[in-house]
């Protein structure tokens, strides 16, 4: 046995140990979890499809309106009614398994880590079909094109007045059209669709970009060098030094970046002056991006954490 | 030769600084050490447009964001919903991102069913809020719910016609709204509901968005957004307003984003203290070597 798989064997134990004696004496015990059923009893009405929480009167008829279910609220063990939960404990458990097969990847590459990875994308590529297929398929083109076959295969809730837009052929057919690039004699046809696609994108992305990506961060750019405010009591105009500072420092960083990225001229001189000064925006801009990842990836591991301490091993009540 | 203290710095395996950032993260939360924040400008500029619109505004909450940045975007979410429930203003949720859905509905349970479903004056649903769901088509479903929100969706997530909610009652469009508020992971978010929305509707916009995104989203404040919440400081800021307006809410147990504020104020000390390290270890060097 190697000096490294000792140490891991000896930390593994530790592990489990620490795990089996605090499952036994903790109040909260270890990733599990536990809820109350509480009763819903509502009137359900059926403009807003939504059960109305109501007081049962015994005395009262309520026909086929009165709605009962059961829902399960998390709780504390010990709470009145409490019963445990498996279901949520074994998620408790997948996720926090998970989250440490992830983090074992500082370490070293491993069988743990490939296999989280392999379940996210897994997961997140069955999650997508599916909601592609109600949300898409169902929700965008069937219920636009037979609403009445909608209604009665997947959608009960259609409405009843709803008529079809033979409109929506259209994309139907261009979407069909993809396919052709697997037959090589009509492959060409599947670029007609790409061909739609690149063009009203460029076409709606053009003037709304140049609205507002361009003209109106032109407008926000001319600012006065030298500001005044007014004072909203007395109505005393008086020279702003912050908002002046801030006005200047916008107006040179921007026209001294835009020199940096201007090659008709070579940077030399003022220009090259300039342009360094552009360099140092850039830079200053790179670092505090740079900066603002690391605290979100920092946020990550927080939660990542918190999750682990508080949901899973309970030593921390968030 | 014995290798001195200089070159086990400089052959130092990095996963020691992991293990040291693991500490400087898991000992805060451990030890229960949260923060307060200094509000920032284009935060406060948020919280006082939902503090200022008169009851019963319509404001369109757009959750476009999914678990990947949800340590960021979640307590944002959280927090501009529960302003508007106490500022009882009528909330539209709505989402691009399909994997924003369970977000939407964690938003809903927590802060609009558990705090505000019950009481003297209930928030109901299809009254006063409504989940509009998930809107495919990207930029696309933008231009159609700022024109036609029926025909982006003619349907809620629970599959009720809109025109049977009272709430969407004389809603016609996006430009119906008093505000739009958007928490934002990436693409579709913010940058597009500025291009596709705002800017040629002349909607008022607000985001929060993850610290990787804002400084592209700085450029659009304050003239095209009214507002920017960054991160989770930004979060943090707007709890911190929140639980000063509102004591109820100052609890920590209420303050997601100010619980991880602790953990974060020491990864940072611990991070600055590695780049001081690390320039010393390269001027060390230097001097070793004998170049200037």
């Amino acid at each position: 046995m190697t000096r490294e798989t000792t140490i891991w064997t000896a930390l593994f134990v530790c592990g489990a140990a620490f795990l089996a004696v605090r499952a036994a004496t903790s109040e909260r015990g270890v990733g599990q979890q536990f809820v109350v059923p509480v009763e819903v009893v509502g009137l359900y009405d059926a403009e807003k499809k939504e059960i109305v929480p109501h007081e049962i009167n015994p005395t009262a008829t309520y026909g086929d309106e009165l709605r009962r279910s059961v829902r399960y609220d998390s709780a504390l063990r010990g709470s009145p009614k409490v019963v445990f939960s498996l279901s949520r404990s074994i998620g408790v458990w997948v996720g926090a398994l998970l989250t440490l097969c992830v983090f074992s990847y500082l370490y070293k590459d491993n069988v743990g880590y490939k296999l989280a990875e392999s379940i996210i994308v897994g997961v997140s590529a069955g999650y997508w079909m599916v909601l592609s297929f109600w949300e898409v398929m169902v929700a965008k083109v069937l219920v636009k094109l037979s609403p009445d076959v909608a209604r009665y295969a997947f959608l009960p809730d259609t409405p009843a007045d709803a008529k079809a837009d033979m409109w929506y052929l259209v994309p139907v057919v261009l979407g069909c059209l993809v396919f052709c690039r697997w037959v090589p004699k009509i492959a060409w046809l599947g670029r007609w669709p790409l061909a739609f696609v690149v063009g009203t994108t460029a076409g709606l992305k053009l003037i709304l970009f140049l609205d507002a990506d361009f003209v109106s961060q032109i407008r926000s750019t001319i600012l006065p060098l030298i500001a005044f405010t007014t004072d909203a009591t007395t109505k005393v105009r008086a020279f702003d030094w912050k908002q002046s500072v801030q006005n200047i420092v916008l107006v040179a960083g921007v026209l001294s970046s835009l020199t940096y990225f201007y090659f008709s001229v070579e940077h030399k001189g003022l220009v090259g002056r300039v342009s360094r000064a552009g360099v140092w925006v850039l830079m200053i801009t790179f670092g505090a991006s740079f900066a603002l990842t690391v605290m979100g990836r920092i946020t990550l591991l927080t939660m990542r954490l918190q999750f682990l301490f508080d949901d899973w091993l309970g030593l921390v009540r968030m | 030769m014995t290798p001195t203290l200089l070159d086990k710095l400089n052959s130092l395996d990095r996963r020691w600084i992991f293990l040291a950032m693991a500490f400087a993260v898991a000992l805060p939360i451990l030890l229960e050490i949260g923060s307060d924040e200094t509000p920032s400008l284009p935060t406060k500029k948020l919280f006082d447009r939902i503090e200022e619109l008169p009851a019963g505004s319509r404001i369109l909450m757009a959750i476009d964001y999914d678990p990947n940045s949800a340590a960021e975007l979640a307590p944002m979410s959280l927090a501009f919903t529960r302003h508007c429930c106490l500022r009882r203003h009528k909330i539209y949720f709505v989402t691009l991102w399909g994997t924003a859905l369970p977000m939407i509905d964690v938003t809903i349970k927590e802060v609009v069913q558990a705090e505000f479903g019950s009481g003297d004056k209930p928030f109901r649903y299809g009254e006063d809020y409504v989940n509009l769901g998930y809107l495919p088509g990207e930029v696309v479903a933008i231009s159609q719910l700022s024109s036609d929100i029926r025909k982006a969706r003619s349907q809620d997530v629970r599959g009720a016609s809109l025109d049977s909610l009272p709430v969407m009652k004389d809603v016609v469009s996006a430009q119906d709204m008093q505000l739009i508020v958007n928490a934002s992971g990436g693409f579709p978010g913010a940058k597009e509901w500025v291009q596709y929305a705002s800017t040629p509707h002349k909607i008022p916009l607000a985001a929060g968005c993850t610290g990787v995104q804002s400084t592209q989203m700085f450029p659009y404040y304050p003239d095209q957004l009214l507002g920017l919440v960054t991160g989770i400081r930004g979060a943090n800021e707007y709890e911190s307003m929140l639980g000063a307006k509102y004591p109820q809410f100052a609890v920590m147990s209420k303050r997601p984003a100010s619980r991880r504020g602790g953990p974060q104020r020491w990864a940072h000390r611990l991070m600055i203290a590695l780049i001081v390290l690390g320039n010393g270890i390269h001027l060390a060097n230097r001097y070793r070597r004998g170049t200037p």
